[in-house]
């Protein structure tokens, strides 16, 4: 059957797993039918073979009758395959002398027949049995772990997560796009439910980042290019120019005082172009780092090359560097966490709310900068032409969600800034304030207690999607004024409320540049484009490439809480990768028998995960076992029958689709 | 390309100025049309209330027809006449069991349908197949002072919307700028007049005309123009009545799209269905 | 209310026969209501007949005046975020109520759809004079007096005749009908 000299011995286990799996198969019916076959030595069921129990069994057999091979019949091997192949090491027996069959989730989770159940059960594990013989004994390989990391986006989570991870002493590399860290968080006023200034309580953490002796931090940067596996990965970062020397600037604003432009002309990115900048400028006042940016789209030097450049003569400190070309460091790091963040819906694709249409209509986000005290208005709710007062306004829930039309999901946080707008609107204007909403979902701690705060408050609350807003008058009263015609769903009546404002509660969406930078690092996404985490329970900030983790709204929807614990999550479990020290790499990789390989490179382009590579000198292709996850393409695909992979090869496949079908 | 035409019930009797105008006009840009033989009626909102197979395979036959004639498109002016067959087509396609019935029914009065042919609304065929420069080309009339409001209905533009925005359809619009005129906005654009409710329940169905006609004269506008038969018959029939009834004078003059072309293109009166008016006349001496 | 006065089954008949499957997926949002423009005039909003519908409140839907209102304009539908096709959910209604004969007596839009019907089924092709008699009569002669001036200004500006020919193929239409 094989042509090892020793004798198999094989030890045949079945386990109940209690009613999951006995219910449907009979297993000492398996276990007896197991020990006619050849080289069975051992066949026995057991209620629960993961149990410590269960396992000595293993361990006692293996000891005492000699096996070398060890099949189990129990569950997933991704449940329990390390358990058993633990068992066996223990024992004294190369782990991967062992092999498991799932009669759980292929057999009697989706059968209902006992009879045919039980025919199934018995093939399985018989073609385990024929296989196993063919098992080589195979070692782990260990790889060292970088313990710098790499965290990229400065929101809060990154933050967070930067800041978790420099303070148990690793190199942190924090990688951000925009000018300053903050992300979104920065330009909120308060933040639910406690009603916390966001700035408050987010500078400090920002200052700390900054001073930190094992942060560096690399604003106005991307990420270019990733290579590597696990424990050793090659990062390009790119550094935009800011045509600053980031060192020497102090943030003294005296340049932005100085530009030929007299008046800001450009949108503001930070307030959402509710306000005009200059093309020199600092993104907000508490932007970290402390230091200018020049932006070369909007800058008459850079486009027309005849500027006075007033803002260079105007810094004594010779901060400014027109020169400045964009600049690529490559760094070298262990484990990465993405923290990239999200986009908010665009409020323009719900055509049927008028927004860019009537000028009156704003959006969520637009409304926390009016509200801000460093905001463009000062603090003062005013409408689009900066003087009048509003003394209505309607604010409405899920746009951008829970719609079949534009995004099927529930942005988790809408309900609770929309409140918390309600309460700051009503607050700094005295306006009627009216909420239109579907659901009210207030899930955290003191969330419930918030929305019960604002029905006190005197906000109208309208159970009702709302299908339009224009500026239809049927009335006197509703001259002048935006209309919003909503079912009171809770009453059973439809009302026409005239407002003279209406905010729309945007939801949250991938961000802008997901895919790229998902692509780049090779993990996954969801079918809605947040990227994908391990296990949606238990998993929640691993992804399925390992050393790669990912903390706050660019794995779903998700307030601060939620970010900032996810962000904890990440830092712990990429510690825990870099404190162990090394990976083990699992062996069931390919290897090309060098011989063999004629150097057609056909592998190298089937390679999903870009692990083999070519020498042109000995015109050979090899694998790197550290980049292999086993998938077997190039070995399918070699025309030469040079590649082989361990723990899947030929005899090793063929006797077991040969048990399979014999009989 | 000559495009077969199916004008329906209404266009035979109280929508005949919109099958003059709209005749005269495909006339003087040089579209060639021929009408379908023997069509019958579509069954326009009412039949689908009592039997939707039967209300499915009487809209087909008509499709059936055109495809017998051997053409690629069949135009239907009336907004309800274009929207069944737009669904017919749609629900043959989509569903098997409705396309195995209206196939079996056809055949039985001597039909092979195959659900090939096109259904296409003259607003679409003017606006993106002859194109709004040539519409302009013809224009004799100086109209720039003439404010008008494009009123689509409901059924032109939902549920199935294969030529223009759902929300903000905006090719009538383009025909009035082509030809000149002022295309006044405004939010009503596709608010529903009621169908048939003027005839059955006349205090909401003059309601929300009166509605209607109220915010066309609040933004301005001359004139009204439609699409559909029914819409302009619901716009224009009862203004005495609707201004007697709440007060407010609200008589405008409510045109279908081609006699404005027509008026645009200098044609003369009676061929574009202009004495058939009983809402104010708009002379261009004006 | 008791549970033993609803039809458990009519939520599951009126979606399949109206392409409604999606119905059961309705939130409530009231999306409907808000888009239907003659919402303000029924008894129950369009989200309420679905709730009813979904819990087989048949006899309350059916014999309110309610779905008749519904002139089909197809708002709801194109903008329910669910797509539920909630226009053929009334035209599913409306069949139902003509099939059991459960609808508001004497209530004029069932029945000038039943002249609509006849006239169709007769003719193959509507000729609105006819039309328009057969339902005054049905429903109330005397309403039709004050459209005659109407009537009148129409039939001489050419835009009615009691008289136009109509199709030849009306045995193809009968027996198209028919089935």
């Amino acid at each position: 059957m094989t042509n090892q000299k020793e004798e198999i011995r094989i030890g045949f286990y079945i386990c109940h797993c209690g009613h999951n799996i006995g219910s449907i198969v009979d297993c000492p019916a398996v276990a007896e039918y197991a020990s006619k076959l050849p080289h069975v030595v051992v066949s026995k069921d057991y209620k629960y073979m993961c149990s410590d129990p269960g396992q000595e069994l293993i361990q006692k057999d293996i000891r005492e009758q000699g096996l070398n091979r060890i099949v189990v019949a129990s569950c997933s091997p991704l449940l329990h395959e390390p358990t058993f192949r633990g068992a066996t090491a223990k024992a004294g027996l190369n782990e991967f002398y062992f092999q498991m069959v799932n009669i759980r989730e292929n057999v009697s989770w989706v059968h209902e027949d006992k009879d045919l159940s039980l025919i199934k059960a018995k093939d399985l594990v018989r073609a385990a049995i024929h296989r196993v013989a063919y098992h080589k004994a195979l070692e782990k390989k260990k790889v060292p772990v970088n313990p710098d990391v790499l965290i990229v986006g400065g929101g809060i989570a990154g933050i967070s997560a930067s800041l978790t991870m420099a303070n148990a002493g690793k190199k942190v590399y924090l990688v951000e796009k925009d000018a300053t860290i903050g992300g979104y968080m920065a330009k909120f006023d308060k933040t639910f439910p406690t009603l916390d200034c966001a700035a408050c309580i987010l500078t400090p953490k920002m200052s700390s980042v900054l001073k930190h002796p094992n942060i560096t931090l690399w604003t106005w940067s991307e990420v270019s290019e990733v290579s590597g596996f696990v424990g050793n990965y090659k990062v390009k970062v790119t550094k935009k120019p800011r045509y600053i020397k980031e060192e020497l600037c102090v943030g003294c604003l005296a340049c932005v005082e100085q530009c030929t432009f007299k008046e800001g002309k450009f949108p503001d990115e930070f307030n959402f172009g509710l306000s005009k900048r200059k093309p020199v400028y600092m993104p907000f006042p508490q932007a970290t780092p402390q230091v200018v940016v020049v932006d070369d789209k909007t800058c008459l030097h850079f486009k027309t090359g005849k500027c006075p450049q007033t803002c260079m003569k105007a810094c004594d400190r010779n901060a400014f560097d027109f020169n400045q070309k964009p600049e690529v460091v490559e760094i070298n790091v262990g484990t990465v966490i993405l923290t990239t963040g999200f986009k908010p819906f665009e409020a323009k694709r719900a055509t049927n709310y008028g927004y860019g249409k009537y000028p009156n209509v704003f959006t969520s986000l637009e409304v926390e900068r009016l509200v801000n005290a460093s905001g463009p208005t000062e603090g003062h709710v005013l409408l689009r032409d900066g003087k009048t007062h509003p003394k209505s306004i309607g604010i409405i829930h899920c746009v951008g969600s829970r719609d079949d039309k534009t995004n099927k999901w529930c942005s988790k946080v809408c309900c609770m800034y929309s409140l918390k707008l309600a309460h700051l609107l009503k607050e700094h204007s005295g306006a009627e304030i009216y909420n239109f909403y579907i659901d009210m979902r207030t899930p955290g701690k003191g969330y419930e207690e918030f929305y019960d705060k604002l029905l006190n408050e005197g906000v109208q609350f309208i159970r009702g999607r709302v299908s339009e807003v224009n500026d239809w008058a049927t009335t006197p009263d509703e001259k002048g004024k935006l209309i919003i015609r909503a079912e009171d769903t809770l009453i059973g009546r439809v009302r026409r409320i005239p407002v003279d404002m209406v905010v729309l509660s945007v939801g949250l969406e991938p961000a802008e540049d997901a895919q790229d930078v998902r692509k780049m690092f090779n993990i996954s996404c969801s079918n809605e484009g947040f990227f994908l985490e391990r296990h949606p329970k238990l998993a929640p900030v691993s992804t399925f490439t390992d050393g790669i983790f990912i903390a706050g709204a660019c794995q779903g929807p998700k307030d601060i809480p939620d970010s900032v614990a996810q962000a904890g999550a990440a830092a712990a479990e990429a510690l825990a990768l870099i404190d162990s020290g090394h990976v083990e790499l699992e062996p069931n990789t390919a290897c090309i028998i060098e011989d063999r390989c004629c150097g057609c490179q056909v592998c190298i382009n089937m390679c999903p995960y870009k692990a083999i590579t070519f020498d042109p000198d000995k015109k050979k292709s090899s694998v790197n076992e550290a980049l292999c996850k086993g998938c077997g393409t190039c070995v399918a695909s070699c025309g030469s029958n040079a590649i082989f992979q361990n723990l899947f090869e030929d005899e090793e496949i063929m006797s077991e689709l040969n048990g399979l079908l014999i009989e | 390309m000559e495009y077969l035409y199916y004008p329906g019930c209404s266009l035979k009797s109280s929508g005949r100025a919109f099958e003059e105008s709209l005749l005269a006009v495909f006339k003087s840009l040089n579209i060639p049309l021929k009408e379908i033989e023997d069509w019958n009626c579509c069954g326009a909102t009412s039949y689908m209330s009592i039997n939707e197979c039967n209300a499915i395979s009487l809209i087909a036959r008509n499709l059936a027809i055109a495809e017998k004639m051997g053409g690629t498109d069949l135009m239907a002016p009336c907004a309800a006449c274009f929207m069944g067959l737009t669904k017919t087509k749609n629900y043959v396609e989509t569903n098997p069991k409705i396309r195995e019935n209206v196939t079996a029914d056809l055949k039985k009065i001597g039909f092979e349908f195959e659900n090939k042919i096109n259904v296409r609304h003259p607003l679409d065929i003017l606006v993106n197949d002859i194109g709004t420069d040539k519409i302009k080309s013809q224009v004799k009339t100086n109209l720039k002072d003439l404010k008008v409001v494009s009123y689509y209905g409901c059924q032109l533009v939902r549920p199935f919307s294969p030529f223009d925005d759902q929300r903000d359809p905006q090719t009538m619009d383009q025909i009035v700028k082509a030809l000149g005129a002022q295309a006044i906005d405004w939010p009503l654009k596709t608010r529903c007049c009621s169908g048939t409710m003027t005839s059955t329940l006349s205090d909401i169905g003059t309601r929300m005309n009166f509605l209607l006609l109220k915010e066309a004269k609040e933004r301005g506008a001359d004139m009204i123009i439609t699409a559909c038969p029914l819409c302009q018959f619901n716009l224009e029939c009862f203004q005495g009545k609707i201004s007697s009834k709440f007060g407010e004078d609200v008589k405008i003059p409510v045109y279908y799209f081609t006699q404005l072309m027509g008026l645009a293109f200098g044609l003369p009166k009676k061929e574009i269905g202009l004495h058939r008016m009983l809402s104010p006349l708009y002379s261009v001496t004006n | 209310m008791h549970e033993s006065e609803l039809d458990k089954d009519f939520g599951r008949k009126i979606a399949e026969n109206a392409h409604g499957e999606k119905l059961f997926g309705c939130i409530q949002c009231g999306n409907c209501s808000s888009a239907c423009p003659l919402s303000a005039y029924m008894d129950y909003t369009p989200r309420q007949v679905i709730a009813m519908v979904r819990a087989g409140f048949k006899k309350d839907v059916l014999s309110n005046r309610t779905v008749w209102l519904c002139a089909s304009c197809y708002n709801c539908s194109v903008e329910c975020p669910k797509s539920i096709k909630i226009t053929d959910v009334m035209y599913a209604l409306k069949r139902e109520a003509i099939e059991n004969k459960i609808y508001p007596k004497g209530f004029s839009v069932p029945i000038l759809t039943r002249s609509f019907f006849s006239l169709v089924k007769r003719t193959g092709r509507i000729n609105e004079v006819w039309l328009l008699l057969d339902y005054y009569l049905r429903f109330n002669i005397l309403s039709s007096i004050s459209y005659l001036p109407v009537a009148v200004k129409l039939f001489f500006t050419g835009r009615i005749n009691p008289f136009e020919k109509g199709m030849k193929g009306k045995k193809d239409v009968q027996k198209l009908l028919q089935s």
